[in-house]
């Protein structure tokens, strides 16, 4: 390990920045766990879904901009039809159904984008967005360690859209009604807090969220349907973290980032590589097994 | 009317306690037994047995493995394809160590080992629960799939990689294997799902799935009472993997013929298989079939119905059209009823039952 | 009572009957089913092959009124690259008979010929499946012209040496595989192991997860770690656009990095920008529409409107090879109606087709694609014709011919070949064994 220190700091770093990324879909998961208590499986393929509106809408010729105001604006209408279509016939359900609902949003998301906007992957329209490209060569520690200025802008931007949410939980009306509704909904309910309306603005925070990895992931790669796969990675960080949990999010997802970079770098070659799409389960297992409930998860007591 | 126990007195304990308690109900399994065994082996084309029957088969006892675990003890399982890898690997090194004990043994046999690892996966299900437990069997699913891929001793050293199944025969004839026709095959997997079913039904009826239940329902009280979680958990652990284990055999014996069988064994699978017991019912056998054949049957029946029937919808189109109606339809069906299709199935036996004056 | 209930059955079988005799009878047509996958992760590749397939078909029916008179029916069965559902696409093509099952996918090939042996349905896996299926005499009904990745592999060695100045340069030399960790992705290892066992470079696997496709950055920092002069990259689907990022991110020269045939589609290249120029790729069919046959898609079923490709991704390199692929279908059905004289033909004609097909120099030119691939000749044994290829290069905007035409090692891959087709026929039990009386080259 340290025959390289530039090697084992460029590891770190490459870490950082998936897990930045994996903490930014889990944050989508957590927001929604949190106020109507739905695993929403749908994430993955509303990252998919936010990004691919906006290159197609790009490609029809809406200038840059506009694309991401109306992006957004179709993410809003999402989160309104689900709220209508599916949350409200369905409220009061047990978790699972809720669950399973979110499958079936997958699989209309999954047909509808693909028949709207084509299944071949796209490019991210970085440049027009003025995403920075290029790198930042530091010569230290005997080597070169490369820092993508896209990465080091998706961190940057990932940090600032955390701040804001913390900001906006903690300091606007609408951010402690959130708070009361992930509280209790029968509580939030009797004081007069619209849990539709709450609800409406869970998806489409958590719209917001999904555009944004989806710009950062696809700037950093393509994209295309095969990221839905790439999302599934939140599902340990989210078990590492705590379904309830920002902060855990954020935590988590650095952790398993770094984990499963350190460990594919130096240890997968023993054993053939590719260890990468086991490993971050492991590590959410080992660490489940001493804490079950998460790094940050609330303890739930049981009664009989 | 057509359909009530009034009238169908029990005389012993035996028949009171029978599976079929009901003459309607004998009758009823009478009648689907005869369909599959006679209507559909004669009448169905081959498309209809190969691409239809036969997925439906395979994918209703996986689904009834699931349920076990997760409808019956309350334990969320997203490993599933890969215990029904491991079943499938494991049959094929049998196959080949033993070439000559019958298929039909080593594809029941092979699911003993897909029980070992389940028990093992299932270990951490003693400290943790819920979507917390999920993790622990993604860990199965992604763990085991790699190992598919990267320990040859798996596949023989194959240069391709991939299962390639030899042709074993019962009474000379071909069981599997190319020669093997889709109604022999069909009625392999009829007659494994038939005894499986059966064997499943007394188990979740008996002492073993009482104590799953209690499980379920309350893991304490359960234990209270006497139950001991560690021997009723990993119990639904081990037979939960066995059947679908068998399941996985099934498929790549009797159903794909071989191939890429890494590939096959993937988390779609074991989310598709999970979904399937939700929309068919948690905690029903009969369920579990009614899940499969809403999402196995009608993918394929959208896709290749629709343009039979004169719609001319093809390709990417058609496939954009499956996802999205799909899709819309698990979301329909939750809200109309969200306790799955065997709801629905029991709620159709009460109307029958005071058919033709409700009140 | 009884009688007019019978009348009405008979009438009702009659108008079946006559449902299903109607297209047979229609008109002179063969039917030819290709899978194709337009959605899934791995769209991107199967976009421009689908079109290209469709559109020289398409062009072949307007042009000339099908394969002398008889047109080609061709409908697409869309798999998403999902080994089950080829599998139901192969019924669906069976039950409709098909002439030629084009499977387009190592897994669904795979799946499909034990069944074909049986079904007696000619598969046609150009370039790809199962290498060891060109061996005709085991696999009589399987055709995987005009070569196997083996042959690839082999070409990829033959480059690194020439650039090297030699064989014998190679001794010490680090030649890396980043592959898709899947039986299509780890098919070149066994040729890449004996090469570098006889040659003394070393080989360096760099798997990739399915689920990690667009998530490869730990992997190319073993590469910067190890350091590989070449690289050799078995990818498909959204795999290649993220690896030549990442090779562009991290430094690797783009000229030692080379793709196999399916990692060089003009979208995997883009997706890199201007760093990607210089990256390589084997193939064996020319980007562009400057042949004769190009140039006839693009008059009589791009301007025409009846094609879904957008014109200026006509010519693209997966395009090209789908172009070629749909080439061998229809010159397999015009070697099998010369050879039967018949002129609607079945599968077991198409079969004698595709086994005698001898497509030479001459012959090339008169179908518009003289000089756009190279001469391909199948024989009994040989199902593969182990043709030459050539190294392409990205540059920035287009694939370009670098480089002559190279023969694979061809006595490296055939003994592979033989060896794991006698494996494979063994341990399957009862493999049919050949019965079909070989044809003499045309």
């Amino acid at each position: 390990m340290v025959q390289a220190p530039d090697l084992l700091v460029q590891t770190v770093w490459e870490g950082l920045v998936s897990g930045v990324l994996y903490a930014l879909i889990a944050l989508g998961f957590v927001l929604i766990f949190k106020a109507s208590g739905v695993f929403n499986f749908a994430q993955g393929i509303m990252v998919v879904f936010a990004a691919l509106t906006l290159v197609g809408l790009y490609e029809k010729g809406v200038p840059a901009f506009l694309a991401v105001i109306l992006t957004l604006g179709v993410m809003f209408a999402l989160a309104v039809t689900i709220e209508r279509v599916v949350l409200r016939p369905l409220v009061n359900q047990p978790d699972i159904i809720l669950f399973m609902a979110t499958f079936g949003i997958t699989y209309f998301l999954i047909g509808f984008g693909e028949s709207l906007f084509g299944g071949n992957p796209k490019q991210m329209i970085a440049e027009q967005l003025y995403l920075p490209k290029g790198a930042v060569d530091l010569q230290i520690l005997g080597g070169l360690v490369s820092l993508q200025k896209i990465d080091i802008a998706a961190a940057v931007i990932a940090s600032l859209m955390i701040a804001a949410l913390a900001v906006f939980f903690q300091y606007t009306r609408i951010g402690r009604a959130l708070r009361a509704v992930a509280d209790s909904h029968k509580a939030a309910l009797s004081v007069g807090i619209s849990l539709n309306q709450i609800w409406v603005i869970v998806w489409f925070t958590a719209g917001i969220v999904a555009l944004i990895t989806g710009i950062m992931w696809g700037a950093r790669s393509d994209v295309s349907f095969a990221l839905e796969i790439v999302a599934l990675k939140a599902l340990p960080v989210l078990i590492l973290g705590g379904f309830t949990s920002i902060p855990g999010a954020i935590v988590g997802g650095l952790i398993i980032g770094i984990g499963e970079k350190l460990g594919e770098f130096y240890w997968g070659p023993l054993i053939g590589g590719g260890i990468e799409s086991w490993l971050a389960y492991f590590i959410a297992l080992g660490f489940l097994l001493f804490r079950p409930q998460g790094l940050f998860g609330d303890k739930i007591i049981e009664r009989i | 009317m057509l359909y009530r126990e009034a009238g169908q007195y029990k005389s012993s304990y035996a028949s009171d306690m029978a599976v079929f308690p009901l003459k309607e109900d004998r009758i009823g399994i009478a009648v689907i037994l005869a369909i599959a065994l006679v209507a559909i082996p004669f009448l169905g084309s081959d498309f209809f047995i190969a691409s239809v029957m036969i997925p439906f088969l395979v994918f209703s006892l996986a689904a009834i493995g699931l349920n076990i675990l997760t409808g019956y003890t309350g334990l969320i399982s997203l490993g599933t394809a890969a215990f029904m890898g491991v079943g499938a690997y494991s049959c094929y090194k049998l196959t080949t160590l033993f070439p000559g004990v019958n298929i039909i043994v080593l594809i029941l046999v092979s699911g003993l080992f897909s029980a070992g690892i389940g028990v093992l996966f299932g270990l951490p299900s003693l400290r943790i629960k819920g979507f917390y437990l999920a993790v622990a069997t993604l860990a199965a699913q992604f763990f085991l799939q790699w190992a598919f891929v990267r320990v040859p001793w798996l596949f023989n050293y194959n240069a391709s990689g991939a299962i390639e199944v030899p042709q074993r025969t019962l009474f000379n004839i071909p069981l599997t294997g190319a020669a093997a026709t889709p109604e022999t095959r069909y009625f392999v997997c009829l007659g494994l799902v038939v005894v499986l079913t059966w064997f499943a039904s007394n188990i979740v009826h008996g002492k073993l799935g009482r104590s799953w239940m209690a499980v379920r329902d309350m893991d304490i009280a359960a234990e209270l009472m006497g139950i001991k979680l560690l021997n009723a958990k990993l119990a639904a652990f081990a037979v939960s993997s066995y059947f679908c284990g068998v399941a996985g055999a099934m498929m790549i014996f009797l159903w794909y013929g071989g191939g890429e069988a890494a590939d096959v064994f993937s988390i779609r699978l074991s989310f598709n298989i999970l979904f399937m017991v939700i929309i068919g019912g948690l905690g029903s056998l009969i369920g579990s079939f009614f899940g499969a054949a809403f999402l196995s049957i009608l993918p394929t029946a959208l896709k290749f119905g629709l343009p039979a029937l004169g719609i001319p919808i093809q390709g990417a189109a058609a496939e954009h059209v499956t996802f999205m109606l799909v899709g819309a339809l698990i979301i329909t069906f939750l809200i109309v009823e969200p306790h799955g299709l065997a709801r629905l199935w029991q709620i159709g036996k009460q109307k029958l039952r005071t058919w033709p004056f409700p009140y | 009572m009884k009688t007019s209930n019978l009348l009405k059955g008979a009438a009702l079988g009659a108008l079946f009957a006559a449902g299903a005799l109607a297209p047979a009878m229609a008109q002179d047509s063969v039917y030819f089913a290709n899978n194709a996958y337009r959605t899934g992760p791995f769209s991107g590749s199967g976009i421009p092959i689908g079109d290209g397939m469709r559109d020289y078909i398409t062009m072949i029916n307007e042009r000339d009124g099908g394969v002398n008179g008889v047109k080609v029916v061709y409908e697409e069965c869309e798999t998403g690259y999902d080994t089950k559902k080829s599998i139901e696409c192969y019924e669906q093509a069976k039950s409709k008979n098909t002439i030629v099952y084009s499977p387009w996918s190592t897994g669904a090939t795979l799946a499909a010929i034990p069944r074909a042996h049986v079904d007696k349905i000619p598969i046609l896996s150009m370039a790809y499946g199962l290498s060891s299926s060109a061996d005709g005499t085991n696999f009589p009904w399987v055709f995987i012209p005009p070569f196997t990745y083996w042959d690839g592999a082999s070409v990829m060695v033959r480059h690194m040496a020439a650039e090297l100045g030699g064989m014998d340069k190679l001794k010490g030399k680090k030649l890396g595989l980043i592959h898709l960790d899947a039986p299509f992705g780890k098919e070149p290892i066994p040729v890449l192991e004996n090469l570098a066992k006889k040659y003394g470079f070393e080989l360096k696997l760099y798997p990739v997860a399915a689920a990690d496709m667009q998530n490869q950055g730990s992997l190319w920092l073993s590469i910067r770690r190890d350091r590989p002069d070449y690289l050799y990259n078995q990818g498909w689907g959204a795999m290649n656009p993220t690896a030549v990022k990442e090779a562009a991110k991290n430094n690797f020269p783009m000229n030692k990095f080379v793709g196999v045939w399916w990692a060089g589609g003009d979208d995997d290249a883009r997706a890199g920008g201007d760093q990607a120029k210089g990256y390589k790729s084997l193939s064996w069919t020319l980007s562009g529409t400057e042949a004769p046959a190009m140039q006839d898609i693009v008059k009589f079923v791009v301007d025409k409107g009846k094609s879904t490709t957008p014109k200026e991704k006509v010519g693209e390199a997966l395009y090209n090879r789908g172009v070629y692929n749909a080439m061998l279908v229809v010159e397999g059905i015009r070697n099998a109606q010369k050879l039967t004289g018949k002129k609607v033909i079945n599968s077991e004609d198409m079969r004698r087709g595709l086994e005698s097909l001898n497509l030479t120099e001459a012959r090339l030119k008169e179908i518009g694609l003289g000089g756009f691939v190279t001469p391909t000749t199948i024989s009994c044994t040989d199902h593969s014709g182990h043709s030459k290829m050539f190294v392409s290069e990205w540059d920035g905007a287009k694939w370009t011919k670098k480089g002559d035409w190279v023969e694979p090692l061809k006595d490296e891959v055939r003994p592979l070949i033989e060896s794991n087709a006698k494996d494979y026929v063994e341990k399957a039990g009862n493999w049919p064994k050949r019965t079909e009386p070989c044809e003499k080259s045309s």
